[in-house]
């Protein structure tokens, strides 16, 4: 039991911890989803989520963060986000589309020797900001990005 | 289920670079305007990464990811022909998970 | 001023596809001189990516998606399908493809003289189905487009080279598509060329339209929108002739119809000298 505790993950999230419990065998999936921040996935706006995920809503704007993400979607069900921060000791990455009616869409709790970098492709039902929050050093820190969605024309 | 589940991984000068695609749904939870039914959602809610049974990544994911889930991230202490395994549960208990070797 | 006087010079000059007597050679020539003269930036094998040649910040997400393409899980269930299907008769997909995988997709389409129809891939997986006793499937998504896929995926590379039509039957085949290419149809009364050859570059709402050179090269396609649904957008090229038509509000042709094979025909004539790069993504 104590080397699967050392394998905990830094930061706050005790769901990142019962997921490694998972794949060890120890835990049964419905333990998994007790665990799943449900209540910051399904928060409406922003804060109110950022609260649920990381107990506090305050980010404060940092040039540390790239926010890689397009001006005009071509699709807004599929958009690809690039999220990268030069922030040391950075925990966790969160991305957050501030008018999707929930809207979390994801949350990365990085390992010790992983880097605050990751990429994914996300829903937007309507033309938004973007938002990531990095947290480092028990602070959050955030970058934002308006990307348009459009309705396609003859092709969409 | 194995296939469900593509990655790529290659370390250069000692970062290793992920890049994982994997084979899901990703509902969200659909009300019929005229019915009133719900089709539940249906998405990866966990996705875990491991090296040497130690997790460089744990992503809590919500229906807003979009369908066939894409993650790219990096990470330091892996060489090559080390083994990478990165797993996922969804909302419905379903889980997948692969092996990869890190090139 | 000047590239607008050499483009009105061109479409008049090309005004001259509507002579149906022109040789398919010298429209090739017409077709490529008109795309090279529009997008002089624009490579000649570069055309074969549609929209992301001639537009940067779409260019940019395509680029994005082609990190981990989301074909790619299409491809591996494509793959399984040509190894693995076994028909009511115990065959396999290898008895009709003896030659294997490869370069299978660069031999389509072609005219039969034989059967004096134009043949296509999925037209003779069908026929490869169906032969062996077993339910032919769908023409334009699911297991068709799969396999589609991992067989274009096998020719990427390989340069199109539709045989140019010769005889009676294989002209007359060339010319009815080409008719469907240049003719006005549906309620808002638009023909593919309006689009994707007058037009092609300009945008139409928040859509650019995409130049016909180098259009069949990808397909099958996997299309994010198409991709809503259930997560799979993997479709055939005539899952996409229908739905163009439709967006114009005509009646669109069956799948794998007359028409619409006579369309890929000339269509895929048109690229010839590009290279196949299928399956592609767009949106």
């Amino acid at each position: 039991m104590n080397s699967k505790r050392r394998t905990l993950l830094k930061g706050s999230l005790a769901a990142g911890a019962v997921g490694v419990a998972v794949s060890a065998g120890l835990l049964a999936p419905r333990t998994v989803l007790a665990a799943w921040p449900k209540s910051a996935f399904s928060a409406k706006g922003v804060d109110a989520s950022l609260s649920e995920l990381y107990g506090s809503g305050d980010a404060s704007s940092s040039k540390s963060i790239k926010l890689k993400a397009p001006d005009i979607a071509e699709n807004g069900a599929v958009v690809p986000v690039t999220v990268s921060s030069s922030i040391a000791n950075a925990e966790s990455i969160s991305i957050f589309v501030a008018k999707n009616p929930q809207p979390l869409t994801s949350s990365y709790a990085l390992g010790s020797g992983t880097e605050a970098y990751v990429a994914t492709r996300i829903k937007m039902g309507k033309t938004s900001d973007v938002v990531a929050v990095v947290k480092a050093g028990g602070k959050l820190y955030s970058a934002q990005k308006e990307v348009k969605v459009t309705i396609g024309g003859c092709g969409g | 289920m194995a296939k469900s589940i593509k990655v790529r991984a290659s370390n250069k000068k000692g970062l290793t670079t992920v890049k994982a695609l994997m084979s899901h749904p990703m509902k969200v939870e659909k009300k019929d305007k005229k019915t009133g039914k719900v089709t539940p959602a249906h998405f990866i809610q966990t996705v875990t990464c491991e090296h040497n049974g130690k997790a460089v990544l744990t992503a809590e994911w919500g229906a807003a990811i979009s369908a066939n889930p894409y993650l790219s991230f990096k990470f330091n202490g892996a060489k090559v022909g080390d083994s990478l395994k990165i797993s996922w549960v969804d909302n419905k208990g379903e889980n997948a998970s692969v092996d990869a070797k890190i090139k | 001023m000047k590239k607008l006087a050499a483009i009105f010079t061109a479409v008049v000059m090309l005004t001259s596809p509507f002579v149906v007597n022109a040789s398919p050679q010298q429209d090739l020539k017409d077709f490529r001189a008109f795309f090279k003269n529009k997008f002089p930036a624009t490579p000649m094998n570069d055309f074969i990516n549609g929209v992301y040649s001639i537009h940067k910040a779409s260019r940019e997400q395509w680029e994005a998606f082609e990190e981990f393409p989301s074909y790619e899980i299409y491809v591996d269930k494509g793959e399984a399908l040509f190894n693995d299907t076994k028909f009511k008769n115990g065959k396999g997909f290898k008895d009709c493809f003896p030659k294997g995988q490869q370069g299978i997709k660069g031999t389509y389409p072609y005219f039969s003289a034989k059967s004096g129809k134009v043949v296509t891939l999925e037209g003779d997986i069908n026929k490869c189905i169906t032969s062996n006793g077993s339910e032919k499937w769908g023409w334009k998504k699911g297991k068709m487009a799969y396999l589609s896929a991992y067989l274009a995926y096998q020719t990427r590379g390989q340069t199109i080279n539709v045989n140019t039509p010769k005889g009676e039957a294989a002209v007359a085949a060339y010319n009815r598509g080409k008719a469907h290419f240049y003719a006005k149809r549906g309620q808002l009364n638009m023909s593919c060329a309006d689009c994707h050859y007058y037009y092609s570059g300009n945008k139409i709402r928040a859509d650019i339209l995409s130049p016909a050179l180098g259009h069949v090269s990808h397909f099958p396609v996997y299309r994010n929108k198409w991709a809503k649904k259930s997560g799979d957008g993997m479709g055939t090229l005539h899952r996409r002739y229908g739905g163009c038509n439709k967006q114009v509000r005509a009646r669109p042709f069956k799948a794998q119809s007359a028409e619409y094979s006579a369309l890929e025909y000339f269509h895929t004539y048109m690229s010839n000298g590009l290279k196949w790069n299928g399956p592609g993504q767009r949106k």
